[in-house]
């Protein structure tokens, strides 16, 4: 009937067309134009795990490996899954009270959502982890998850390896841009520090699909995106595992340290500084504790004395100041002076000396002469040819610089310090522009101002060896792979003292440090069978502008023709360098160059060594201060809660309501004096744990 | 009649095939949508299909059920449709009745009855039904003369009646379906200029609520300045058309700047301003109400944020499918469960996530496809029972999938209706599937006719 309206069967059609192109145009507006939603989406859903790689192990010379990657358990738990389960049964596993238990819940519930898994208990114990581990099933929402964390085999090395911690919220502001995040592990100090690229290798990301809930669901894509961890590279030291142990022995109860260089490579052999510690002492549950404890030892044993202090080197410059006359000149190997009791060169009768009689260069140093150095430091300053003190310090300074001595050596270690060799600028503040060579006669032995760690002397003993160059003393001999060789090219750069130098200045003063080990200072110290040069070095020193015993000081190297070994000894406070920095000294060369001491009568020395007792009179009494405060404050403690107890026990037997107030009040008065020494420990702390190498500048004498 | 005895005894002669393919088709992309939507990695697929635990396996026995319906329906008498137009929609009345009270409240729409079984009936969905064939049957009415506005109005009222008392039972998007029944009547011979001029005062409304003031006032200055281009060559003959123009923009500015705000703000009390808000979307500042603001300013709280979690998870979902897509089971916001409500009003985001921009075209043509098949089929009835009654079948189908399309991707408020034959749930897929296939009955015998 109405076929007249046919017409507007094209017009629905037509309408219905529109209305689909309508929705055609904003489903293309949306999916191909509108970026934002792609992002929205990957944010939505995509959860990003970080694979942690395996830290690079790290191995000495012999391919020992130094430490290991070993797995701890942490207890981790995902609170919104715990409901329902025995809260006491886990606490009464944990030694923790319920309300512990909720605080930790509340914080990780605030820090990390209740649906995500957060660490409740890191680092578990082995006893402990047994107990969890076959209660595990009772407790749904928790689980033990591997963690890898640091072992060390031979119980060595924890100054120079460092320890990896937890990094804080100033390391993640300051290295925003590497990919830390809040509860990574980093290198804090040492090797672990320095090469922590290197060491902590490649993270991988998983990407997992999450709900809208954030729950995981599943691999996203398959795993299409994830990128494989790629674990840390190892890394090969040039470090002698039981060179090292040795000189943790013989330095056990002393306060000093040894550094050993390989000359031909420059690569570090050993290097102790004592008192240590056993680095699995920093890992695991206690480490934190273990840190605090070290931390307030008044002995630091956290510092790195090996490059960290600085000493004045005593005798054992008077070998560079011999060579510097040498080159330059003022005296040459036949020049000798004659000794009787003191150097008079400056009208003061100072610096003494201890053995009287006529000397030339090698016998000089064999016999440690101040007369004969400071005859020759004086002549360098006092050279016409430089018009002036200042400009001939220059020159005396720019010898010095190259044998490495006042500045950084560029170790591959953080925290070492630059040493000091003094310049002119300094001398005209104290003396005025007219200061002479006398105002500062004292530099001439090794005292005064100058100053160096026990690097850079065993540096010095490597380059006098070398007959003039050395390589920048390193740690780590190859890294594997070669992804990062660059890091060790610095390492295979030859440095020259003075190609102007000749050898024939060095065989001289090697002739002196032969002397020294064969009938001069250091006999005590010779080694069976092997030609060793040596110097010794007694250290005037000062803590707190009051003077304490001499510091010992040991440099050689050995054999003398093909130089193996360098090293640097020394004992803080051990009196005369003889007795303990040499034969420490030789038995390490011994060691070194035989692979063994085998000799019973060595081997004998060897413990006599280690038992040796040398730790400095006020550290000590610092140690026992500190213990007769924990002590105290033990007591104390005791005491008022055995008070507590007897005002428990007689509140008890009375009527509550009557007595109550009494109660209440009662503990208060009753508690004996607070302990205080809280705070006068604190200042005592801090004291102790400025540099010690702040030193008068006196005029010193030493033998 | 002989017609008749034949088609009983052959099913299948004169079925449109083409129709039963693409229902079977898109019934199918439902199954699978909804088991995108479901799908867990690590499970058994067949059996979880077979098990009627998930919802797409019982997505598959609904489909089963509505197979054996649709098998019946072609079993049927054509005549028996016509036979029982008026009863079936005096039924669904009463029935429509019935909710308010013996009615069970879903969702907060108390629109359902419950059957036992714990199955539920909602009459407004059966309605459809009962008005399309009720319309069918008025329209072909030979003393029916739909040029006249008695008939017009009759025809309307028949229409509208399921939809207001479906307002009244809180289920407005139901309701809103039921407009769709004017296409059909426009078809019928309803003057267009009614149409154009009801859609457009809706429209208006709704754009006044929605679209930024001055953004709208200047798009209808736009549209009116386009309109004086367009039809620059009858204004010089016919001055009177640019009055009207004229005329026609004031007055929609007019109600949009002032007419609409006033009525809100001056007439309506707070809450009925807000309901009307929140119908499309979004928040009424109470503050601006008069009625409000004499009553106490104390006690005002700042309105909260519309939640527009849905629809922007939603558009994420689509947005996030890019122009192919991102493979079947592979997309991440329905895998998350990102999106509310994903397996039944919003599975077509399942389907724009996974196959993108290509895949949602080629869905959105297969559906375009069997409008115009329908409209096809509706222009060679015989009979205008058959043909206003395959005309309803269309109009329903394309109100259901243009609004909840839209509603995915913003472009309409969220209104709860099903995409037909894929969105989960067994009514829907029954009331579609009878609705279809009692139209292909009719075309089957659209030789005959049926009044």
């Amino acid at each position: 009937m109405p076929a007249f309206n046919q017409s507007r069967s094209r017009v629905i059609q037509i309408v219905f067309a529109i209305v689909f192109i309508i929705i055609a145009a904003q489903l293309t507006n949306l999916q191909v134009f509108s970026k934002k939603y792609k992002l929205q989406a990957e944010n939505n859903a995509i959860y990003r795990k970080v694979i942690y790689p395996d830290r690079g192990i790290i191995f000495d010379r012999k391919k020992r490996s130094l430490l290991e990657n070993s797995i701890m358990f942490d207890l981790v738990v995902t609170p919104a899954e715990t409901r329902g389960i025995d809260t006491l049964a886990i606490c009464n596993l944990l030694d923790i009270d319920t309300a512990e238990y909720k605080r930790r819940m509340r914080d990780i519930i605030f820090k990390n959502t209740s649906v995500r898994p957060s660490v409740f208990e890191p680092l578990l114990s082995q006893e402990l982890y047994a107990r969890l581990n076959e209660n595990m099933y009772k407790f749904p929402g928790f689980e033990l998850s591997e963690r890898s964390v640091r072992s060390y085999p031979f119980h060595i090395g924890a100054n120079f390896l460092g320890y990896t911690a937890e990094v804080n919220p100033a390391f993640l502001a300051k290295h925003k841009d590497e990919g830390y995040e809040m509860g990574d592990y980093t290198g804090m100090t040492g090797l672990e520090r320095t090469y922590e690229k290197v060491l902590m290798g490649q993270r991988g990301i998983k990407r997992y699909i999450k709900d809208n809930r954030s729950r995981i669901q599943g691999p996203y894509e398959n795993g299409l995106f994830d990128t494989a961890a790629v674990a840390g590279k190892n890394l090969y030291l040039s470090l002698d595992a039981q060179l090292q142990a040795l000189g943790e022995k013989l330095m056990t109860n002393k306060v000093g340290s040894i550094v050993a260089i390989d000359p031909n490579t420059g690569g570090i052999l050993c290097m102790v500084s004592a008192p240590s510690y056993d680095p699995n002492y920093l890992t695991g549950s206690e480490r934190s504790k273990h840190f605090n404890k070290l931390y307030k030892d008044p002995r630091l044993p956290l510092l790195n004395r090996a490059i960290y202090t600085t000493y004045s080197p005593g005798s054992t410059f008077k070998t560079v100041v011999g060579i510097v006359g040498l080159s330059e000149g003022v005296i040459d190997e036949r020049f000798s002076i004659v000794c009787n009791g003191a150097f008079w060169g400056c009208g003061n009768g100072r610096p003494k000396c201890l053995d009287k009689g006529t000397f030339n260069l090698t016998s000089a140093i064999a016999h440690s002469d101040n007369t004969y150095f400071a005859t020759v430091y004086k002549r360098i300053l006092d050279q016409q040819r430089y018009g002036g003190a200042d400009s001939a310090l220059k020159v005396f300074n720019s010898y010095a610089y190259t044998f490495g001595l006042g500045h950084r050596l560029g170790i591959d270690l953080p925290g070492e310090q630059p040493g000091n060799i003094p310049v002119s600028a300094y001398y005209r503040k104290i003396f005025g522009k007219n200061w002479n060579s006398c105002n500062i006669i004292s530099n001439a032995i090794g005292q005064g101002e100058v100053s160096t760690t026990v690097l850079q002397l065993a540096n010095v003993m490597a380059t006098i060896a070398n007959k003039g160059w050395y390589y920048t003393p390193h740690m780590v001999d190859s890294i594997e792979g070669n992804e990062f060789d660059d890091l060790l090219n610095r390492f295979k750069e030859k440095h020259i003292t003075d190609s102007n130098i000749p050898d024939t200045v060095y065989e001289a003063v090697q002739n002196g440090m032969q002397g020294v080990m064969e009938y001069g200072t250091g006999a005590a110290a010779q080694v069976p069978g092997i030609v060793v040069c040596g110097k010794t070095g007694t250290v005037q020193n000062f803590y707190h502008g009051i003077a304490q015993k001499d510091h010992a000081f040991f440099g050689a190297f050995a054999p003398r023709n093909h130089p193996k070994i360098a090293i640097a000894v020394l004992c803080e406070n051990a009196g005369f360098g003889a007795q303990s920095a040499a034969p420490i000294a030789s038995l390490m060369i011994e060691q070194y160059l035989k692979d063994s001491i085998s000799e019973p009568d060595r081997k004998l020395k060897v413990d006599e060594i280690a038992k040796l007792n040398l730790i400095p009179a006020r550290m000590k009494a610092e140690m026992n201060r500190l213990d007769s405060i924990k002590l105290k404050r033990e007591e104390e403690e005791q005491n008022r809660q055995n008070i507590q107890e007897q005002l428990l026990d007689s509140t008890a037997t009375e009527t509550t309501e009557a007595i109550l107030p009494n109660g209440i009040e009662q503990p208060f008065q009753t508690i004996p004096h607070q302990p205080i020494p809280q705070k006068k420990q604190s200042v005592t702390l801090v004291a102790l744990l400025m540099p010690e190498h702040k030193k008068k500048k006196t005029f010193q004498f030493n033998g | 009649m002989a017609k008749n005895y034949s088609s009983t005894q052959n099913i299948s002669s004169g079925i449109d095939w083409l129709v039963v393919a693409v229902y079977l088709i898109l019934v199918s992309i439902g199954i699978l949508c909804i088991f995108m939507v479901e799908y867990k990695p690590n499970t058994d697929v067949l059996a979880t299909f077979i098990n009627g635990k998930t919802n797409y396996s019982k997505q598959l026995i609904f489909a089963g059920v509505c197979l054996i319906a649709a098998i019946f329906i072609l079993l049927t008498d054509s005549k028996i449709y016509t036979a029982f137009a008026n009863l079936s929609y005096t039924f669904g009345i009463i029935l429509m009745l019935a909710t308010f009270v013996v009615g069970k409240s879903i969702n907060g729409s108390k629109s359902w009855i419950p059957i036992g079984g714990g199955f539920n009936l909602q009459p407004a969905e059966l309605c459809k039904i009962f008005t399309a064939l009720a319309l069918a049957k008025y329209l072909s009415r030979q003393e029916t003369d739909f040029s006249k506005l008695k008939s017009q109005l009759i025809g309307g009222a028949l229409a509208l009646a399921p939809a207001i008392l479906s307002v009244l039972q809180n289920e407005t998007g139901l309701a809103l379906v039921y407009l769709s029944f004017f296409i059909v009547m426009y078809r019928e011979g309803l003057p267009p200029g009614l149409l154009i001029f009801g859609f457009s005062f809706g429209a208006l409304v709704i754009a006044t609520l929605i679209v930024d003031p001055n953004t709208l006032a200047l798009t209808l200055t736009a549209i009116a300045i386009l309109t004086i281009y367009f039809v620059r060559k009858q204004l010089k003959r016919n001055k009177q058309l640019l009055y009207l123009i004229i005329v026609l923009w004031a007055l929609s500015v007019g109600i949009q700047r002032f007419a609409v705000p006033y009525i809100f703000n001056n007439v309506f009390q707070c809450y009925q301003s807000t309901r009307i808000y929140s119908m499309v979307g979004k928040d009424y500042d109470c503050s601006k109400n008069h009625h409000h603001s004499n009553s106490s300013k104390a006690n005002y709280k700042p309105p909260r944020k519309p939640d527009d979690y849905n629809v922007r998870q939603s558009k994420i979902a689509i947005g996030s499918g890019g122009i192919f897509g991102k493979g079947f089971l592979k997309g991440t916001q329905t895998r998350g469960k990102y999106v509310p409500e994903q397996h039944t009003d919003f599975i077509f985001t399942s389907l724009g996530e996974a196959f993108g921009l290509v895949g949602s075209l080629l869905f959105l043509l297969i559906y375009l496809f069997l409008l115009f098949r329908i409209v096809i089929i509706a222009e060679r009835q015989r009979s205008t029972f058959s043909r206003v009654y395959a005309y309803s079948v269309a109009s329903i189908l394309f109100f259901h999938i243009v609004v909840n399309v839209c509603m995915t991707i913003g472009l309409f408020p969220i209104i709860g209706i099903p995409l037909p034959l894929i969105s989960y749930g067994g009514s829907s897929l029954l009331t579609f599937t009878i609705l279809i296939f009692i139209m292909l009955r009719l075309d089957a015998d659209r030789q005959m006719v049926l009044r």
